[in-house]
């Protein structure tokens, strides 16, 4: 079975700059993305909301190329971008959060900033950036290893800013971490979106979901099977819940 | 006192060897995941290039320091474009059976024309003699070489911790997936990065060839010796290669000396304490060992 929801009815904000078509992907024998299909217009901040094994990571990891894709097609700013390595696509404008934070531990928290290219207009400066994130100029010399998850999160973020990425993807920022932090996040990805950037999210936590993000993609065992706005998601939270198994 | 410090200083040495040779492995398995078991046959061809070079064109020590470890680096890079890149996505078990049969090849090549009893190699004129430490005298040419390696693996600390080429270096090593999604080609930096283990290592057979044994065995031998270097000081920290490659030459050499019969087994004992201790290594990521 392949489910194929035409995202394009949906209204988006600007024109599509991310396009799946029909993208498969899986480990081994098992397929774990059946034929994924969806369109994410400019300045839209979408979450993927599903079950852990749903394929939501596997999909975030296929879009920047950090996962091979078995069929379909990738198209990104209107070029095809389904057999580019992940360092093309990131030169493209495509940022990349990851799940563990991604953080390198042997690099100080000034060289994991300086480590990506800045490839946008968009880029946060420094300043700006120790602007919104004070810790982290506090600690910019010390090994990043020893900042706290909440500061990690922070550094991952801040690094993805600072190339000035048009589309960020966004691997759980959310995942262990103090509410408070959970808040602070949630109010520098507004600011980001409020900037014209689109991001795509995969996200558990629907309070977190519903501040960020208008659109929402479910997904469950690989298909997308229902698309939802904030006031569906806000109606349908004991639903939806029961069905992620939180 | 004077034997302990005669023991002390041979286990610089020794290690010094160990841990150019141990930097270039852990920087090649940091950045392509690929454990080459043919760095000790680069060592060996290393230790023949110098012999070779006088042999044909009476081509001096100074100048085979240079000579040797640029042709083998340019040798290297052709093997890993064509051979060992198409390593990094298959099972560790190939990458084995390649570098390893490779590290066979060139053996066996090599005794085919030189059989297995050592070659003669002179040491260079101006490091002839010995040096006066008070009690202790010590050959002039391995304190240069204790000196020279220090400086060396200092060097590479100083390039792979202050500069911008180390820094996607270090990053490249720790998490190279990641690393191409923020615009970094990987791929490409693998060319330098395996061109330099491999000159290390040659170096370190040039300077290991008017002291020790050239012979078509010698790159096997330390090669087993170097995994357990790699391991004790966790996989893919370069510091801890290094530390670990004086602490195991240290060891050696003073059994040598008051143990010659435990002397090969130092290494081994002193890999199963730290793996039972610390089984990532003395600093190696935690992950590392999961």
């Amino acid at each position: 079975m392949s489910v194929v929801i035409r995202v394009s009815s949906m209204p988006t904000w600007g024109r599509t700059v991310l396009e799946l078509r029909h993208v498969s992907a899986g480990y081994g024998e098992a397929t774990v993305l059946h034929e994924v299909s969806l369109q994410v217009g400019q300045g839209d901040v979408v979450t993927l909301i599903g079950r852990n094994g749903a394929g939501k990571s596997t999909l975030l990891r296929s879009i920047m190329g950090l996962h091979p894709i078995s069929s379909g097609s990738i198209k990104f700013l209107g070029r095809d971008i389904t057999r580019l390595r992940p360092h093309r696509r990131a030169r493209m404008g495509l940022g990349w959060v990851q799940d563990d934070r991604g953080i390198y531990s042997s690099l100080t928290v000034e060289e994991n900033l300086r480590l990506p290219r800045v490839i946008g207009a968009n880029a946060w400066a420094e300043e700006r950036l120790f602007g919104t994130f004070p810790v982290l100029g506090q600690r910019r010399r010390q090994m990043a290893g020893s900042l706290s998850g909440g500061e990690q999160q922070m550094l991952a973020l801040a690094r993805v800013l600072r190339m000035g990425a048009d589309v960020v993807l966004c691997d759980e920022p959310t995942e262990g971490l103090a509410p408070v932090i959970v808040d602070q996040i949630a109010e520098i990805l507004r600011e980001v979106a409020s900037s014209g950037a689109t991001i795509l999210l995969v996200e558990q936590n629907l309070r977190f979901a519903t501040t960020v993000a208008h659109k929402h993609f479910l997904i469950a065992e690989g298909h997308i099977v229902d698309h939802l706005d904030n006031s569906d998601v806000i109606a349908r939270e004991n639903d939806l819940l029961a069905h992620l198994g939180i | 006192m004077t034997t302990f410090l005669q023991a002390s200083l041979n286990g610089l040495v020794s290690g010094g060897f160990y841990a150019l040779l141990a930097i270039g492995l852990a920087v090649i398995y940091g950045m392509l995941r690929v454990a080459n078991f043919a760095h000790g046959a680069v060592y060996m061809l290393g230790a023949f290039g110098a012999v070779i070079l006088y042999d044909m064109f009476g081509t001096p020590f100074w100048a085979a320091l240079v000579v040797v470890p640029v042709v083998i680096a340019a040798g290297g890079v052709v093997v890993e474009r064509t051979l060992i890149r198409r390593l990094v996505p298959l099972d560790p078990v190939y990458n084995f059976l390649l570098t390893f049969g490779l590290a066979l090849i060139i053996q066996d090549l090599v005794r085919l024309n030189y059989g297995v009893v050592g070659q003669p190699y002179a040491k260079p004129a101006a490091l002839e003699g010995r040096i006066n430490f008070g009690p202790l005298e010590y050959p002039t040419y391995q304190f240069v070489v204790l000196i020279a390696s220090i400086a060396l693996t200092c060097g590479v600390w100083l390039a792979l911790n202050k500069t911008k080429v180390g820094m996607v270096v270090r990053a490249a090593t720790e998490r190279p997936s990641l690393t191409e999604a923020f615009g970094v080609n990987v791929n490409v930096w693998m060319i330098p990065v395996f061109a330099f283990g491999v000159a290390l290592a040659a170096l370190a057979g040039v300077m290991a060839a008017p002291m020790r044994s050239v012979n078509s065995a010698m790159g096997a031998d330390i090669v087993i010796i170097l995994f357990a270097v790699i391991i004790i000081g966790g996989m893919g920290s370069v510091l801890g290669a290094v530390l670990a490659a004086y602490l195991v030459g240290f060891l050696q050499e003073l059994a040598q000396m008051y143990v010659p019969a435990a002397a090969g087994a130092t290494t081994f004992i002193l890999m199963a304490v730290v793996l039972a201790v610390r089984p990532s290594g003395l600093l190696g990521r935690q992950e590392a060992a999961r």
